[in-house]
């Protein structure tokens, strides 16, 4: 019970310090905002040349979209937190070794709660503003219980694999002396393979069954689409432990590195 | 323009010394915007058409954007940290220097790391030269050019104004992302896509559409008219009020002290 205390304050103590940041929140709100029209005239342009081709139906592409917008600071890979990358290649990661708990964990709430509180702050407004917005292009609530149900259980779920995702790259920061490079490479094809440049629906049928069953389809694909009921009954499911997978297949993945880079590590300078 | 070359070097040579992270970021750039066209390509694929436009179309569009972004963005990049040389007082070095401060901001940061994106902005010029189906004429051509020379005012007259604004708030403006990032990453497809108020937008206001839209239609030959040629020489007009602002900026400016 107190080693899971001990972590749940490191992630309370970053939750508040990411709370103070509400005037980069209000830029940010107003960056979601344009972002999510700007993808709805799009997909609206689409609907209107060839309404036929269009993969999923208008409303739940809506959820979807405005469900990104909102919880962009979440399900993006790359709202990683400069302060870890700081950490480890300044070398004050040997302060952190120093103290009683496991790096690995505590990086790991560390990041959650940074994430958590940049979320809390921007989706308020812009699911609020979501919900009022007319029929195709607003968000409404999910069509049962149940699917609201599998929304939660999966939303949680994605944001853990991502916050595990972000964990392979702040490692690859001990192999690294200048982690940028790495980053981008990693982030980019995740934003590809992940869906949020486009929905996996929009995808040719053979890509969107690789793209599913890829850790990065674990990630904002299904409870964004499970929301707006694109994904449900026995698929719905199948997805959810496939994130349960995935999850468990990180963090060993993330240990491991972990392990291999504390044995090498070289601290540099003082 | 000798002292700037200077400069330059300066930049390629620090630049170089940390090789393997500077072909991984170049890299990486390169995939940012790669993926963001093969975006582009997976919804064409499915749909053919958007309002009109075929995807070879659209990655010309893409391919102008791109390119004038990236050029913008290696030569007037120094205007994004100018934020931070002023809160730092690298700005007020500046003022004591006997060359004029824009010159001296735009030596100040030369990203080549931007290679890997301007590179992916020619291949795809390339590969949409040859695609669209287009009757290249000499006309046509001098088209193109003006396109890509009207984007980088428009994106470098954007980097001058987020700086200016930042004399008054002394640190950066996230919303000015909108503009910038905004514009190339919605500017692929061309503005009128996004319906009538964006376009308004976008001709009136800011004017992306002066160097996209309006000379795209001309390339594609969904229109004939000549003036479309000179459209994007529009775009220049932008520069007035953004250096006006920068120079109201200029006035007003206090030092932070540090």
């Amino acid at each position: 019970m107190a080693v899971i205390r001990k972590y749940l304050s490191i992630l309370r103590v970053r939750f508040t310090n990411g709370m103070q940041y509400r005037a980069a929140a209000l830029a940010g709100i107003v960056t979601q905002f344009a972002w999510g029209f700007l993808y709805l005239l799009l997909y609206r342009a689409f609907y209107q040349s060839d309404a036929g081709a269009f993969p999923m139906d208008q409303q739940s592409l809506a959820a979807y979209i405005w469900l990104q917008q909102a919880f962009l600071a979440l399900f993006a890979v790359w709202t990683l937190d400069n302060d870890i990358f700081e950490l480890i290649s300044s070398g004050n990661i040997a302060y952190e070794l120093c103290r009683p708990c496991d790096l690995y964990s505590m990086l790991f709430f560390r990041t959650l709660g940074s994430r958590l509180a940049r979320a809390a702050l921007r989706c308020g407004p812009i699911l609020l503003v979501a919900a009022l917005l007319p029929a195709p292009y607003g968000m409404r609530l999910p069509a049962s219980w149940a699917a609201a149900g599998l929304f939660v259980l999966s939303f949680c779920l994605g944001a853990l694999v991502v916050a595990a995702f972000g964990m392979l790259i702040y490692i690859s920061a001990f192999f690294t002396i200048s982690p940028m490079g790495v980053r981008l490479i990693a982030v980019s094809l995740v934003d590809f393979l992940s869906g949020s440049i486009i929905p996996i629906p929009f995808f040719p049928k053979a890509l969107q069954l690789i793209f599913s069953i890829l850790p990065f389809g674990a990630m904002q694909n299904v409870p964004f689409r499970i929301y707006g009921g694109d994904l449900n009954g026995i698929e719905a499911t199948v997805s959810i432990l496939l994130q349960a997978f995935w999850l468990a297949v990180l963090i060993w993945i993330g240990r491991m590195m972990m392990k291999k880079a504390l044995h090498r590590v070289v601290i540099q300078g003082g | 323009m000798r002292l700037y070359r200077k400069y330059l070097s300066i930049h390629v040579k620090s630049m170089m010394q940390f090789k393997t992270s500077f072909f991984l970021t170049a890299l990486g750039q390169f995939l940012v915007s790669f993926t963001a066209i093969l975006g582009v390509y997976f919804l064409l694929d499915r749909f053919h058409a958007v309002k009109g436009y075929r995807f070879t179309d659209i990655l010309l569009c893409s391919a102008v954007i791109l390119m004038s972004f990236s050029l913008a963005e290696c030569f007037a990049r120094g205007f994004d940290q100018f934020p931070k040389a002023i809160s730092n007082g690298e700005f007020d070095r500046m003022l004591v220097r006997p060359r004029s401060e824009i010159f001296q901001i735009l030596a100040s940061k030369f990203e080549l790391t931007r290679i890997g994106r301007m590179l992916q902005g020619i291949l795809m010029l390339a590969i949409a030269f040859w695609q669209s189906g287009v009757q290249w004429s000499f006309a046509k051509i001098l088209t193109l050019v003006f396109m890509i020379l009207g984007g980088t005012a428009v994106f470098s007259c954007l980097f001058l104004l987020y700086a200016a604004f930042s004399f008054f708030t002394l640190e950066g403006l996230e919303f000015m992302n909108v503009l910038t990032d905004g514009g190339k990453e919605f500017g692929q497809y061309p503005v009128s896509v996004y319906g009538k108020a964006v376009l308004a937008f976008c001709t009136a206001v800011v004017p992306y559409a002066w160097f996209q839209q309006i000379p795209l239609e001309y390339l594609t030959g969904h229109s004939t008219n000549p003036l479309r040629i000179a459209a994007p020489l529009v775009c220049f007009a932008f520069l007035i009020p953004c250096y006006a602002v920068w120079r109201i900026g200029l006035r007003h400016y206090k030092s932070t002290g540090s």
